[in-house]
């Protein structure tokens, strides 16, 4: 079996009186692709902020066997952990190239850099010095994605790529996933597209109003297993 | 040609306008901090000048070899502890901390120098001017504080434009959560971003010390121009706060050439009109969605 990458155990986290996630646990393997689906409003993507470094949690988050549970998203940074956000959240000010710049000043030492970047995303180069705004949303994902390259994760969480794109420009975006998984880099991803998780990951976690309702691998568990996971119903409701 | 000299006389008062704006535009823009203190801070970087110059005759040029490092290690460390902390409470609570900053700032320095106002010297220089017309003077103290401007603005402007710690304080100001995604440092960064602010406020302080009398209290209408600058300029933009020193500094030359009664008025009618007609400035920072 390969090396449990990150660990997280019981992460329990509060938005004031709301629990976003009750109990939550998962563990991502060295190579793997691994999915959390669920509806709007499971806690899918408070889990991943959580494992980034945004949010305080109860519980335990141990990265390559360290305790990073109270460190700051930036230290997790250094540690392997990059993210690509919901909604891109692309600097503004700054340029294409900049942006993804942006994403060394705390990196590791790996073969990402700019010029990588450029070659997996071939239309960036000659557009490096446009403001973001001037970009397509899968642009902007993908400059999003690029940023987060340089880091040289361990670890790479991706937060709902596909929200807002066309199909077309999605599947370019999923297109660069065996590329990353070859290079050593281990995906966790969060998805309201189940069918577009299942396709690519080799395990998979569905999460419903802050808590875990099924786990396991893609083969393991039926469409309605899953549907009736992701709603909340039972799987004769279900059927 | 008395109206060219106003205009001379009305760029070189923006030069010093734009000083104050400059840190002011510079912690609003980044940290979305509205500094109260701002002026009393200027204040306090020419009373630091007065209490540590060997004499009160000494050229208080020399100050400025050392009053704005100070300034910036102050700035960093009132960063990482007390605005940092009163960031995470809400916009209302930094207003108020300011605030208080003020308050405290105002009291200590009259408890320390009293009520009277005292200046800062500058030899000869205060003095010394040419005359490129008979009728037109221009004063190198001023002229040199309008370089000053000009100078620590666009070094800033560089700095942020060029250079790694620059880039990433920028991108603090864009989104902190974003920043801190990424791997910066925000604390840090955030605190690199007010050292500078309060650096180039310790340069206005010295530079109103030299070029007018000071006291206690002169804070706060030095608060005042400087928030008209930088709201004229357009708020967060560098190039609109140098813009805005000097359309204030015009006004209230050319007003009190007018009439030596009303500069002032003239300056915030000016302000005020600029306010009704684009509130976003004349320069605003470009935001793009």
């Amino acid at each position: 079996m390969s090396e449990v990458l990150l660990d997280a155990q019981d992460l329990t986290v509060r938005h004031g009186q709301l629990v976003a996630l009750h109990e939550v646990g998962l563990q991502v393997s060295a190579g793997e692709v691994f999915a959390v689906v669920g509806a709007n409003g499971a806690g899918k993507s408070t889990l991943l902020r959580t494992l980034a470094g945004l949010h305080h949690t109860q519980g335990r988050i141990r990265f390559a066997g360290e305790d990073i549970t109270r460190e700051s998203a930036h230290a997790r940074v250094r540690r392997g952990i990059a993210m690509v956000p919901e909604g891109r959240r692309l600097f503004r000010s700054l340029t294409l190239e900049e942006n993804i710049r942006i994403g060394q000043v705390n990196a590791r030492e790996g073969s990402w850099d700019v010029a990588a970047c450029y070659d997996l995303f071939g239309w960036m180069h000659a557009r490096r010095d446009e403001r973001v705004s001037h970009l397509s949303g899968g642009e902007q994902q993908q400059v999003a994605i690029a940023r987060a390259l340089v880091a040289n994760p361990r670890l790479l969480l991706l937060d709902e790529v596909s929200l807002g794109l066309a199909p077309v420009i999605v599947q370019q975006i999923y297109r660069v996933l065996p590329t990353l998984l070859a290079q050593g880099i281990s995906i966790l991803l969060v998805e309201q597209d189940v069918s577009q998780a299942l396709r690519v990951a080799n395990r998979f976690q569905c999460l419903l109003e802050g808590h875990t309702t099924l786990a396991g691998t893609p083969e393991q568990h039926t469409v309605q297993d899953v549907e009736a996971a992701y709603f909340g119903f039972t799987a004769e409701d279900a059927s | 040609m008395n109206w060219v000299n106003a205009v001379i006389q009305g760029l070189m008062l923006g030069g010093l306008f734009a000083l104050f704006a400059c840190g002011l535009s510079l912690l609003f823009g980044v940290l979305g901090i509205i500094n109260l203190a701002h002026g009393d801070l200027a204040v306090l970087g020419a009373y630091v000048a007065v209490a540590l110059l060997p004499s009160v005759h000494s050229n208080a040029l020399w100050a400025l070899l050392f009053v704005p490092p100070m300034f910036a290690v102050f700035g960093y460390g009132a960063q990482r502890t007390l605005l940092q902390r009163s960031m995470q409470s809400g916009p209302l609570t930094t207003l108020l901390v300011t605030f208080g900053l003020s308050v405290v700032l105002q009291n200590a320095l009259q408890e320390g120098f009293s009520a009277d106002s005292h200046s800062l010297s500058v030899g000869s220089l205060v003095t010394k001017a040419f005359h490129p017309a008979s009728s037109i003077s221009i004063s190198y103290l001023r002229l040199g504080i309008l370089a000053a401007a000009v100078i620590i603005l666009v070094a800033v402007q560089l700095f942020l434009a060029g250079t790694s710690t620059g880039r990433q304080i920028r991108a603090l100001s864009d989104d902190v959560e974003a920043a801190s995604i990424v791997g910066i440092n925000t604390r840090h960064v955030a605190g690199v971003a007010a050292a500078i602010a309060f650096a180039t406020v310790a340069i206005a302080g010295l530079a109103d010390g030299m070029y007018a009398q000071f006291a206690p209290t002169s804070g706060s209408q030095l608060l005042l121009f400087g928030f008209e600058a930088v709201i004229i300029g357009g708020l967060g933009s560098l190039w609109g706060t140098l813009l805005g020193g000097c359309v204030l500094g015009l006004a209230q030359t050319i007003g009190a050439q007018a009439d030596p009664t009303i500069g002032v008025l003239v300056a915030h009618l000016v302000f005020l009109a600029i306010l009704a007609v684009r509130p976003s400035g004349l320069m605003p920072a470009t935001v793009e969605a």
